[in-house]
């Protein structure tokens, strides 16, 4: 079974391009053009020195000695948060403004939850000189303030999202009607593996080198490139796609998500879209979506602005559906308590994201001969407000 | 069976007048009301917006009145409690107009299936692209004699408007230019160049041009390049306004086409 997209989009019956007439052009083009652009040896030399001098990478596959001695198993680290940046989203921004700039285009737009990936590619568009116009929700750019100033003297230009509920769902539907008012200059870097095809697809190969350097760093330091099991953290799923990636084939290793269930799956305070959605299309793809029984979307919450989206890539509603991915779910509670452990065991602040894919270590069966990896997609910098309100240091 | 809508074309070959509203507001049960003043002031053909959370294809005033819709109780089982038995009261081609969410959870087979008892004559999905519509759709809708309506844009390729146009049996919706709707509102947002590039390929179907459509000069105006065109936004706001729908939608009507 191939867990890849197909040559229509789709990863078995999820995927796709449900997209306005109006958006068909530039999603044709990048349908038709991308493969050939991210493959051509000119794309490959810029890019892969990017990530490497620019970004940082390889980033490190850290042994955490005091986590792995608490929880008698072996764990693993995949540093994404030392990464430039701060988090995971700059492999991707990188490979964008490169294809971007491949086809001619002069203007950026994106959207972003937590900042995280707005920065990323506000970063990119200093680097490379092009206009940038990042999509927030109202109520994110008064909750991110440090990540909305970072954008700004980068150079791009926020624009608050003021339908909806003014979050990510939000600034989504904004960058897309933006993308139909402007059809001839503008490139849309979509943050994570969702959105019409080939995004999910195009997101996953650019993210796909967290789970390449994961098997050589395992080589290298076990003599094994395969571990046990993979954890990441799950909102549109652009981080752990890149932790499944090199690993969807060898189905011995277990490949594990982890939802933000917020206040708790029973609450309506919630973003766990597999454990409670149900198939639909949102953002132009078909997967599972939170909803009402007529269709409506459902707001999500987390504590975790960056998982608050109540979709999901469509290759997860595939990995779920051929259970060939398991998804989990952390409350808010968790994942607190999950951050302060690893930040007072192992001396690392983690984004409250990533202390989603740390939670799940209570909610597993480890033996002690099992190598964990698990994929720290981001720091807690843009978090620590959260942390100190509630930890009250 | 005829569907209305090809009998429309059939009898009526210059300035159709297609209005849009959205289902569920300014009051839940404003529906029929609605409908039969817009057929009682002359209107040829309307699209009734079924609201949907997040409408990426519409501008403010359209996802505004979708919330207000929603607020209001609207879902898609309520509007086919409304439209029944609106066969009894009108005789013009009535058409769905929504996002395709919705519709899948209602069930594809099942929605056609209520479009046809209450007298739909065709629907516009615009996050339903050609592709997924042959694969998918097509059979279904043809088996309820249900028309399904698509876009093009200044941006639609020759290959692609040719085959828009086979695919294609009641009109084509011609968006004036590539934006969401009642964002742009001038004459001088219109691609002339496209309407006559248009105009010259000799589609088979008739045209109706929508978006950007907001008085009577930019509906006069239309109207020299294709059957007809569409008012959404700029209606909806109207509506929006103080007073009786009555007087609302007669002094609508009356300025679009006698510009009074």
């Amino acid at each position: 079974m191939s867990y890849q997209v197909n040559r229509k989009g789709y990863y078995g019956e999820f995927g796709g391009a449900f997209i306005p007439e109006m958006m068909h052009p530039n999603i044709e083009e990048l349908q038709e053009k991308y493969m050939e652009v991210i493959n051509s040896y000119n794309f490959r030399q810029d890019f892969i020195a990017l990530l490497k001098h620019y970004v940082g990478r390889p980033s490190p596959l850290y042994y955490a000695r005091r986590m792995s001695e608490k929880y008698q198993s072996h764990i693993f680290l995949k540093r994404e948060d030392l990464n430039h940046t701060g988090s995971h989203k700059i492999n991707n921004t990188i490979g964008q403004i490169l294809l971007a700039k491949a086809l001619g285009k002069t203007r950026i737009i994106a959207e972003t939850g937590a900042g995280q990936h707005g920065v990323a590619t506000a970063t990119v568009c200093a680097l490379m000189d092009m206009k940038c116009i990042v999509y927030m929700g109202a109520l994110d750019v008064q909750r991110q303030a440090p990540n909305v100033k970072k954008m700004r003297m980068l150079g791009a230009e926020v624009i608050a999202a003021e339908s909806g509920n003014k979050t990510l769902k939000d600034a989504t539907n904004e960058a897309m009607r933006d993308w139909i008012n402007n059809p001839e200059d503008t490139h849309y870097i979509i943050g994570s593996v969702v959105g019409p095809h080939p995004y999910p697809d195009m997101v996953a190969r650019f993210q796909s080198v967290i789970s390449e350097e994961i098997k050589w760093q395992l080589d290298e330091q076990l003599g094994r490139e395969l571990p046990t099991r993979v954890i990441a953290c799950v909102g549109g799923g652009s981080n752990a796609a890149g932790a499944f990636y090199h690993f969807l084939d060898s189905e011995a290793v277990e490949l594990i998500g982890v939802e933000a269930a917020g206040k708790g799956i029973e609450t309506k305070e919630t973003a766990a879209t597999l454990t409670l959605g149900k198939p639909g299309v949102l953002h132009s793809s078909r997967s599972f979506v939170m909803q009402t029984n007529d269709g409506q979307i459902i707001e999500p919450y987390s504590i975790s602005a960056g998982l608050d989206y109540p979709g999901i890539g469509p290759m997860h509603a595939n990995l779920h559906a051929t259970k060939r991915a398991k998804y989990l779910w952390a409350t808010d509670d968790e994942v607190l308590e999950a951050a302060l452990e690893l930040t007072q065991l192992e001396g690392i602040i983690p984004a409250l994201e990533s202390a989603h894919a740390l939670a799940a270590l209570k909610k597993l069966s480890l033996k002690p001969e099992d190598v964990n990896v698990i994929s720290l997609s981001g720091r807690g910098d843009k978090d620590m407000e959260t942390y100190l309100n509630h930890f009250g240091y | 069976m005829k569907n209305r809508i090809n009998q429309l074309f059939h009898d009526k070959k210059e300035n159709i007048l297609s209005v849009y509203f959205t289902a569920g507001y300014p009051q839940l049960d404003d529906t029929v009301t609605i409908i039969e003043q817009l057929v009682a002031n002359g209107v040829d053909l309307i699209e009734i917006g079924m609201p949907f959370s997040d409408p990426v294809a519409d501008g403010p005033v359209i996802q505004q009145s979708s919330l207000v819709a929603l607020k209001n109780g609207m879902c898609i089982a309520r509007l086919f409690e409304q439209l029944k038995g609106i066969r009894e009261k009108v005789n013009i081609p009535l058409i769905l107009m929504g996002y395709l969410n919705p519709v899948l959870q209602y069930g594809v087979e099942a929605f056609c299936q209520k479009c046809a008892e209450v007298g739909i004559d065709g629907l516009i999905l615009p996050d339903l692209p050609l592709e997924e519509y042959h694969d998918s759709y097509r059979e279904i809708f043809a088996r309820h004699n249900l028309h399904n309506i698509l876009l093009i844009t200044p941006q639609t390729s020759e290959k692609r408007l040719h085959e828009i146009d086979e695919a294609s049996h009641g009109f084509i919706y011609m968006v004036s230019s590539s934006s969401t709707t009642g964002v742009k509102s001038s004459v001088a947002d219109f691609h002339l160049d496209y309407f006559e590039r248009i105009n010259q390929l000799k589609l088979q179907n008739p045209r109706l041009i929508g978006f950007g459509i907001s008085n009577k000069e930019t509906f006069d105006n239309a109207c020299q390049y294709a059957q007809g065109a569409i008012i959404g936004s700029a209606f909806v706001k109207a509506l929006g306004d103080n007073g009786s729908l009555d007087e609302k939608i007669s002094k609508f009507v009356n300025q679009l086409v006698k510009g009074v």
